[in-house]
């Protein structure tokens, strides 16, 4: 009865991962720019690996394994924003700026700048 | 259950694998890099629930850790062309 249970979070679990970790890849392929890409990182990072960590934690139950399990998605948590953040701020740094932007203004501050 | 996980995990990364080879600027490279390696955090997870080898998870474990730092050290070298670099020798 419990192993049923635990069988159906699991499937539960990873079919919203799957879903969003396919929901983020097309849109990682198919939306027009940069930053708008970053979202689909975004779901990727979030939504879709925690969910699959939390479908595999649900079939080890309170082992060792959903231990490693719990340690991996706090770090993928705190890590995979850090990075999106550092790849965003990079590229703004660079020069990318979003498609259809009607006034850059941390630009507009600095003289010269394009 | 695993297969069918594996499977979506599989999808996702062709699918950011095309995404990294098309991206026009460096930081769409970049952002699909990092994406495939936390993608690849659930694989390997999935393959050591697979083959039940727990051990994998450990893997798994390291290779966030490194991810993580290979973006940060690429977006570095990318902005200074070098990694040792120090705010204050800018300044001098």
């Amino acid at each position: 009865m419990i192993d049923l249970a635990l069988d159906i979070a699991s499937w539960i679990a990873f079919s919203l991962g799957g879903f969003f970790l396919i929901v983020g890849a097309i849109g990682m392929l198919r939306l027009p720019d940069f930053w708008s890409r970053l979202h689909g990182a975004g779901i990727i990072d979030t939504a879709g690996a925690e969910l699959i960590l939390l479908g595999m934690a649900f079939q080890s139950g309170l082992t060792l394994i959903t231990v490693k399990l719990v340690l991996i998605g706090l770090f993928l948590f705190f890590t995979s924003p850090t990075g999106t953040h550092a790849v965003a701020n990079a590229a703004y740094i660079a020069g990318l700026r979003p498609l259809g932007l009607v006034r850059d203004e941390p630009s507009d501050n600095e003289e010269g700048a394009s | 259950m695993f297969i069918a996980a594996t499977l979506a995990v599989a999808v996702t990364m062709a699918l950011i694998l095309i995404r990294g080879f098309m991206g026009p600027t460096l930081y769409d490279r970049v952002l699909a890099v990092n994406a495939f390696g936390t993608v690849t955090v659930l694989m390997l997870g999935l393959i050591g629930y697979l083959t039940e080898r727990p051990d994998f998870l450990d893997i798994a474990l390291l290779y966030a850790l490194i991810n993580f730092v290979g973006t940060i050290a690429i977006l570095k070298f990318f902005r200074y062309r070098d990694l040792g670099h120090h705010r204050q020798e800018e300044s001098k």
